[in-house]
């Protein structure tokens, strides 16, 4: 065993690579939960972003209009999703798992010609001079485009959610349904544009794992990262900021972790291999003592009488 | 004393009224009947509207003319051939029991709701709202009796929401400060609306519909939750908004109210406009009968003998499970057997915590709650249910009934364990269909039968069987809450006779309820719930109306518009 | 457009119907996607649902039918009770493993001993362990609050790490020349689960799925725990009302299902598969979820719709080899099934009508 080969700089690097595609696919989320959607497809949706990014990438050549395909694939599915709870008024949380199956096989299906290939390199923003300041310059500045992406959709989640008028809606619509619709706000409609933008998100997640963190094609490559964002926006009790640390904390363990296999540490793979599984549950433990901060109307099913 | 105030409206209004003098013929005071209605709407024109007893005499023009509007679900006409008009700083009372089509018209007034066919004028021009937001630009609010507000966010947020186009935070937040002093609702624009009680929940509603300028204010059911000197607030702000012309159309049952406040009153039965009146000029029982179809008893009330403490209540303190409830603070009492004893007070201090303490649902120190002596403040809802204690919760479907399930299914949910309806945790399911049976039977619930889903029922046929359901299985303590809250007036006189019957028995009965015309009528001694404590205790009969309110916590706080 | 009114009660008719519509809307969809895959979508839809019943090697599917279908219904059924109840075990096919390994590593440790005791006390090990498995999640929720569908998820995870640390490390064989996976079980006839009636597909664990239904049967409809599971489910606060025990009902209902979820995997480990294995486990647990939503929740119903998705996957074997039919596609195809399954269920619930579009 032989921890000096841990090189703390990189280990900071990697966490934010880690961190990125479950912060993406988180914050996604937590717009649909703050809607009052709650939508258990998000490892679904993630897989098919993975292949939809991962087979464009591949036939296009370009990593952007992958990520981008993958958005469209998360979107594209998660309309499936808002189809059954939005006017087939089906169980969401039924609805969420046959996401998941679903998008499981679909992938699966989807990905058969893709098995051992290599996706084209996204390029990482070498920031001239940031990137060279020593310590700092590698660990924030020498990222792929994504990551930063991931970090602005924070801000902007924050922002859209705390200073704008469709954040507002978004929030009533989610604390109380009957209420807004009394007020003559499109509830349905919200909630829908709410479940896209999750879906888009979750679809960019997925890509990221296929076309930057892996980077290759395997079925079932998401691996749970999608039910650890669902866990993540529990943990972030509905709060944008909150999602980034929570993300973070993940990476951070992830990366620890594999780190600890590749420096021989005396302890099964296996059991290093469950630990974010498992500080993943000690997290949602510690968090559920606070649990005021969930959307009132969060999975509860919307039906305009008269 | 209101209604005249010295503000710069008075000049404009009375310029209004010499304007109409000079322009139309005069009408008789009573109208409402369809052939008027129908010709005005060929030929909108000002009429006078009103003569009010020791006021003078006024003239207002139209400002809402609802000409045949009809609204039809499947299985019910909700609203047929309704019309009727609402003149300039009118209050006009909209009257009818429950289903009779009040709510369904206001939405469509509101853009809810599209009617089906018939149609409504605005200020002369033809107004057909597709949505609640081309209502509000129209100068149409709504102040809702429930469902409009968000406990999470604050008020300046709930107020932004029913505004078209809200200025920035801080300046709503100083506006909501001005309008909320003019009119005597103080309110702090940054508490959550989650803590705030009800009647302050309804000033948010009423100011975010001020700060709109509206020209007619629509009310539900506003004073459900308020106390008697609260309610001569909300009077005086009305009669100040209705100074600066502002129309007011006002939905309620409560007869005494809409003659204190009300121009002119339309009455609905079962979607049809019955009648229209002048509350002023007809007294209580006529505008009930009118309501009601037919004129139906009045509870009787027997002399009773009072018997032995039943339940003796002592320093009961418990914390709300949740998030925005109310904790109950020390609480004594006691009821004797054959006593009806009615708990008043204002919607959110303490009524479903105090039933959850009682029922078993929420557990207290096993001291603080006694059934014949015995403690029984740790037991749950089945041991209690087996010594007598049985109670009928406030919300019929979802608490008191499982909606989805048979009337048998709802039949067993309480009556499993008095009525015998299990052995070894096996259920005797022909037992239950027969208990089922008597329930509907004697408390003659409207139901092809008792395999019917528990929310196909009426809400006044729904709660018949809940009480029925808890009656018959001869309790020892019966505690009720609201057993009479959205039931039509024959169902809640039966339901009332049947509390009545069961305390004549030697049943000690805890009645909590919101409707003071109610426990003044049944209870022996009556108490109030504020802010969950419970006042005194105190013999019913002779009580008047100021020491009820001054029981129920007085104006809470509110301030009398300065007018 | 179409206007959804909620009816007066869930039409019962309805109820029954939905489940069959949504099995031919998936086949002929299933059809299009075949056809999409270029393969001849008739053909693949027969080969799928008539071969293993009826077709010429019938005499070998359809034991095979009662093999895959036992661990399905086990599951469901265990599942059914937690979902009429809004308890959301998600994690059955953690439980399954960890069944299979507590089951399999009681069998292990008397090797090479033979006594008629050894199968009993694995059936015992294994309904333990899964039961334990989901206690985790149960109380976590009653004692914490915490979701239990994240957790009982995780824990799925985690279980499949225990799986390949057991088939790599305590249980593997030590006479395997290295390689992973544990002694062959129907080896080791004390504890082998084997055919009751030689050829017939009827194991013990079969025998267990149906007194499961049995079971499940008496309980919803004839016992008071039973009305209070569905009440619970239907209306929490009538439930409390009644004097239902939130927090005893979770332990119940997650206990009751990883058992039977742990039970599943330890007739599973002793009789078709023999052995642990890294990849033990194909997705039960997940399909039983299809398989419990298919069957309305209902005992009966999940026997049919866990028989049902038991022919799916062998027909999905035939298609696979006969038309050269990707696996993933039979994945998908289940899938589908549940998601036409809760789209028709619209109907159930609500009447749908057709409204002339109104002006905007």
């Amino acid at each position: 065993m032989d921890l000096s080969s841990i090189n703390p700089i990189l280990l900071l690097a990697s966490l934010m690579v880690a961190a990125t595609p479950i912060l993406i696919a988180a914050l996604g989320e937590l717009v649909v939960e703050r809607a009052g959607v709650l939508n258990l497809g998000v490892e679904g949706m993630m897989i098919t972003g993975a292949i939809c990014g991962f087979a464009v990438a591949v036939e296009t050549g370009s990593p952007m209009l992958g990520f981008l395909a993958a958005a469209a694939g998360g979107a594209l599915l998660s309309c499936l999703f808002a189809l059954l709870t939005q006017f087939a008024l089906a169980n969401q949380v039924a609805s969420g798992l046959a996401l998941t199956l679903f998008g499981l096989g679909l992938s699966s299906l989807m990905g058969q010609g893709y098995v051992g290939i290599k996706p084209p390199p996204t390029a990482k923003l070498d920031i001239p001079l940031l990137g060279d300041i020593p310590v700092l310059g590698p660990i924030l500045f020498a990222h792929d485009v994504m990551v930063y992406v991931g970090l602005a959709l924070v801000v902007a989640v924050w922002a859209f959610l705390k200073y704008t008028r469709g954040g507002l809606v978004l929030r009533a619509v989610g604390e109380n349904h009957d209420a807004a619709h009394a007020l003559g706000y499109k509830v349905v409609r919200v909630r829908v544009m709410a479940i896209l933008f999750g879906g888009a998100c979750a679809g960019l997640g997925g890509a990221y794992i296929s076309l930057i963190r892996v980077p290759q094609w395997t079925e079932g490559m998401t691996a749970g990262a999608g039910w650890i964002a669902l866990a993540l926006v529990v943990f972030a009790s509905w709060k944008a900021g909150r999602v980034l640390l929570g993300a973070y904390l993940f990476g951070g363990v992830t990366v620890l972790q594999l780190n600890l296999q590749a420096a021989g540490v005396d302890i099964p793979v296996e059991y290093l291999s469950m630990s974010p599984y498992l500080i993943t549950i000690l997290v949602l433990v510690i968090m559920s003592a606070d649990r005021s901060r969930a959307p009132a109307s969060l999975g509860r099913i919307f039906h305009a009488s008269g | 004393m209101f209604l005249y105030a010295a503000s710069g409206n008075a000049h404009k209004k009375a310029e209004v009224w010499r304007r109409n003098l000079r322009n139309d013929n005069i009408l008789s005071a009573e109208w409402g009947n369809s052939r008027d209605t129908r010709r005005s709407r060929t030929n909108p024109r000002l009429r006078l509207r009103d003569v009010i007893a020791g006021k003078g005499q006024y003239v207002t023009e139209n400002l809402l003319t609802i000409n045949g509007l009809t609204k039809a679900y499947p299985g019910v006409v909700a609203n047929d051939t309704v019309s009727f008009e609402i003149g300039v700083g009118e209050v006009h009372a909209l009257l009818g029991e429950n289903g009779a089509g009040k709510s369904t018209l206001v939405k469509m007034i509101y853009g809810l709701v599209k009617p089906d066919s018939g149609t409504m004028t605005l200020k002369g021009a033809l107004f057909a709202p597709s949505e609640p937001r081309v209502a509000r630009v129209a100068g149409v609010a709504m102040v809702f009796q429930h469902f409009s507000l968000f406990d999470a966010l604050n008020v300046a947020e709930n107020v932004a929401l029913g505004m078209e186009n809200p200025p920035k935070q801080g300046d709503l937040a100083t506006r909501i400060r001005d309008v909320s002093e003019t009119y005597g609702l103080p309110l702090d624009p940054y508490r959550m609306v989650g803590d705030l009680s009800a009647g302050e929940r309804q000033r948010v509603e009423i100011i975010r519909c001020l700060l709109q300028d509206p020209k007619l204010l629509i009310m539900d059911e506003p004073t459900s939750v308020l106390t008697p000197q609260e309610v001569e607030i909300l009077f005086a702000t009305l009669r100040k908004l209705t100074s600066e012309g502002v129309a007011i159309l006002y939905i309620s049952h409560k007869l005494e109210e809409i003659r204190a406040l009300c121009d002119h009153a339309t009455i609905l039965r079962l979607g049809k406009n019955v009648g229209t009146c002048i509350p002023r000029d007809t007294s209580a029982r006529e505008m009930a009968e009118m309501m009601v179809g037919s004129a139906f008893e009045a509870p009787a009330r027997a002399g009773r003998d009072l018997g032995e403490v039943a339940l003796d209540v002592t320093g009961l303190s418990l914390n709300s499970p949740g998030e925005f409830g109310t904790a109950l603070k020390n609480i004594h009492f006691t009821v004797q057997e054959g006593e009806i004893l009615g708990i008043g007070g204002v919607a959110g201090n303490g009524q479903d915590e105090l039933l959850g303490a009682l029922s078993g649902e929420l557990q207290s120190d096993a001291e603080a709650i006694k059934l014949k002596g015995e403690p029984i403040g740790r037991m749950g809802p089945t041991a209690r249910r087996e010594m007598g204690l049985l109670s009928a919760p406030e919300e019929r479907l979802g608490h008191a009934a499982a909606p989805d399930m048979s009337l048998i299914e709802n039949a067993l949910l309480t009556g499993a364990q008095r009525e015998n309806l299990m052995n070894r945790g096996f259920l005797k399911w022909a037992d239950t269909r027969s208990f089922a049976k008597k329930i509907i039977e004697e408390f003659d619930v409207r139901t092809p039968g008792p395999d019917n889903a528990a929310r196909s029922l009426s809400g006044g046929n729904l709660q018949k069987f809940v009480i029925g359901r808890e009656v018959l299985q001869r309790p020892e303590v019966l505690v009720v809450n609201q057993p009479t809250w959205g039931v039509d007036a024959a169902a809640a006189a039966s339901i009332r006779q049947a509390l009545l019957d069961l305390a004549a028995g030697g049943t000690a009965v805890i009645c909590i309820s919101q409707d003071l015309d109610e426990l003044m009528e049944i209870s022996d001694r009556f108490c109030a719930l504020n802010e969950g404590r419970l006042s005194d205790i105190r013999p019913a009969q002779g009580l008047s109306v100021d020491e009820i309110g001054l029981m129920m916590g007085g104006a809470h706080g509110m301030e009398v518009a300065h007018v | 457009m179409l206007r959804l009114e909620k009816r007066p009660q869930p039409s019962a008719f309805w109820s029954w119907l939905t489940p069959l519509i949504a099995v031919v809307v998936t086949m002929i969809a299933g059809g299009l996607l075949f056809g999409a895959l270029g393969k001849p979508p008739i053909e693949a839809i027969r080969t799928i649902f008539w071969e293993p019943i009826f077709g010429e090697f019938s005499f070998y599917y359809r034991p095979q039918l009662l093999v895959k279908g036992a661990p399905l219904v086990l599951i469901a059924i265990g599942l059914s009770l937690g979902f009429r109840a809004g308890i959301w075990n998600i994690g059955a096919e953690g439980q399954y493993i960890i069944g299979a390994i507590c089951g399999a590593a009681v069998g292990l440790a008397f090797y090479p001993t033979e006594s008629w005791v050894i199968f009993p006390l694995m059936v015992l090990a294994g309904a333990l362990g899964g039961w334990a498995w989901a206690m985790i999640p149960a109380l976590l929720k009653v004692r914490f609050g915490t979701n239990e569908i994240l957790v009982s998820l995780m824990l799925v995870y985690v279980a499949e790490q225990l799986l390949a640390a057991m088939a790599l490390g305590p249980l593997k064989n030590p006479e395997g020349f290295g390689f992973p996976g544990s002694r062959n079980l129907q080896q080791y006839p004390s504890a082998h689960n084997a055919e009751i009636i030689t050829g017939s597909g009827m194991h013990w664990g079969v025998v267990a799925a149906l007194v499961a239904v049995i079971f499940a049967y008496i309980l919803l409809n004839r016992h008071i725990l039973g009305y209070h599971i569905r009440l619970t489910g239907q209306a929490p606060r009538a439930a409390r009302f009644a004097g239902v025990r939130p927090r005893l009902l979770i332990l119940f209902c997650l206990g009751a299902s990883g058992a039977l979820a742990g039970l599943a995997g330890m007739f599973e480990v002793s009789g078709p598969t023999g052995q642990i294995s890294i990849d033990f486990n194909v997705g039960y647990g997940f399909t039983a979820i299809i398989v419990a939503f298919l069957g309305r929740l209902h005992p009966v119903g999940i026997m049919l719709a866990g028989l049902l998705m038991a022919l799916t996957y062998i027909g999905g074997e035939i298609a696979q080899s006969n038309l050269g039919l990707p696996a993933a596609a039979i994945q998908l195809f289940q899938g589908m099934l549940l998601f036409f399954l809760l789209a028709v269920d619209v109907l159930t619930n609500y009447r749908v009508w057709l409204t002339s579009t109104e002006a905007a």
